[in-house]
């Protein structure tokens, strides 16, 4: 592991990780389940507050920083993994996760996306996918289904869905998973193992929003164990992933390559020292 | 709830507590006492847990009537939970299974299911979900009856099953005194949805 572990002196809980801030989602949520799995996958690895920074961009899912008690950061809309790819390579030392939703994730920040892949930064990626825009009143996501029929989407956007897991396989993640909100254990136990696999992990965590997708409360029927277990080949991987439906749940590809970590300086120089760099 | 408060634990010195230190043997299922009773400890207290939560999720949308509701199934259950380890003589949680708790759900089975929360949900759905959670509880301590394989552990687990089904039993009682929503409870004159 990478990250930040050192051996608490007392040891810490689940529920120290909650900051004092009850949730504001929609009751209903499937975010709420993913606050639990953050604490206790973090609590799991005996992690710190102080040694843990939860970065997130603009939607429901990225709220979730100001439930927890860590670091926090909540930046702009897409470019969470650009604050947390500069974070991380500054302060190697800490466990950074970062916390995004499908159109954060996919669509604003679809490029950050795929050069995080990528770049093989230590950091554990996490979407909160529930195939919608929920905040801004339900438009159709990029994982939303083309035949999705609503008031914003009539007749359905005909557009086929992004398909996350296997894009990030094809960029170069080095962890890929599918978790499940209803599970929270089970996805606590998924984080705990994208958190230890050195460079980029991408998890991806169906969470309904009951609000606008209704239907998603069916999710927790349709969800299975995948049928196939971890493989480090990525093109075993992506042909199975991209012929299954979506809702087979487990760790599908966990690679070897070695995490980006450039040499950083002390960054002690002052801004008079960098003016000098950028001097014609 | 009171009712439901008032179901009977079996006092100190119960065969759950003399049989306390036998064996474990989760590879083979429960079969201690204090295996089974640090499940019926986790069960209770994740129970509490997620009515707290929902409690804190209906008073944010200021659905105060259910989530006084909640907040009092919470207490209940965290009761509960002390009961557990009043009872078995432990001052503090028991540590979990080796491997963890395996439960047959994805979680604990009174563990309320998130997503059947509403914002405009009335006491009766608040019920309806404490209901569905003692029944599973109960068949959770059924099917333990059937798989314990000592005496001992059979059961104790045939006294948490049974108590269980008097918590079926309170809450169906209390879902008795408590007004049937109307059919059309979910329409929001205005709702979070944009229309037009």
């Amino acid at each position: 592991m990478t990250t930040a572990t050192a051996r608490p002196t007392v040891p810490i809980s689940a529920r120290d990780f909650k900051s004092d801030y009850n949730p504001i989602w929609c009751p209903g949520c499937g975010d709420y389940s993913v606050v639990l799995s953050f604490t206790r996958a973090f609590a799991s690895l005996g992690l710190r507050p102080e040694n843990t920074a939860v970065v997130s961009g603009i939607g429901c899912s990225s709220r979730i920083p100001a439930y927890l008690t860590s670091y926090g950061f909540h930046g702009v809309h897409g470019r969470s993994l650009a604050a947390a790819a500069g974070l991380k390579l500054a302060r190697p030392d800490l466990t950074v996760v970062v916390a995004s939703g499908d159109g954060d994730g996919y669509s604003i920040g679809g490029n950050h996306f795929m050069h995080a892949c990528r770049r093989n930064v230590d950091m554990t990626y996490v979407v909160m996918d529930n195939h919608v825009y929920g905040m801004t009143k339900g438009q159709p996501s990029p994982t939303t289904e083309p035949d999705w029929n609503s008031k914003l989407s009539p007749g359905g956007t005909g557009v086929r869905t992004f398909h996350p897991l296997v894009i990030a396989l094809a960029a170069g993640a080095n962890f890929v998973a599918r978790a499940f909100s209803g599970d929270p254990s089970g996805t606590a136990n998924v984080l705990v193992e994208a958190i230890k696999t050195p460079g980029f992990s991408f998890v991806e965590i169906l969470s309904p929003c009951v609000t606008f997708r209704p239907e998603q409360r069916e999710w927790k029927n349709a969800v299975r164990p995948a049928p196939v277990g971890t493989t480090n080949d990525p093109a075993r991987a992506a042909r199975y992933i991209m012929t299954d439906d979506g809702f087979n749940l487990g760790i599908l590809y966990r690679g070897e390559r070695a995490p980006y970590q450039p040499p950083m300086g002390r960054g002690n120089k002052q801004p008079a020292d960098l003016e000098k760099g950028f001097a014609i | 709830m009171n009712a439901k408060k008032a179901a009977a634990k079996p006092a100190r010195g119960h065969p759950r507590k003399a049989a306390a230190g036998a064996k474990s043997r989760p590879e083979a299922g429960i079969a201690s006492i204090d295996e089974l009773m640090a499940y019926a400890y986790a069960l209770e207290l994740e129970a509490a847990e997620r009515y707290a939560e929902f409690a804190d999720a209906m008073e944010a949308h200021n659905n105060r009537e259910v989530a006084e509701l909640f907040r009092k199934l919470a207490r209940i259950e965290n009761r509960h939970a002390e009961q557990v380890l009043e009872e078995m003589g432990w001052v503090s949680p028991p540590d979990a299974p080796h491997g963890g708790y395996k439960w047959e759900g994805f979680e604990a089975p009174e563990s309320g299911d998130v997503t059947e929360l509403h914002y405009l949900m009335q006491p009766y759905h608040a019920l309806q979900i404490a209901l569905h959670n003692e029944k599973r509880a109960h068949a959770f301590f059924g099917s333990l009856v059937k798989q314990a394989r000592n005496a001992k552990v059979r059961k104790a687990a045939q006294e948490m099953e049974q108590e269980e089904a008097e918590h079926v039993r309170l809450i169906e009682e209390w879902i008795k005194r408590t007004p049937k929503p109307d059919a059309d409870w979910a329409i929001d004159p205005d709702p979070p949805v944009l229309a037009d």
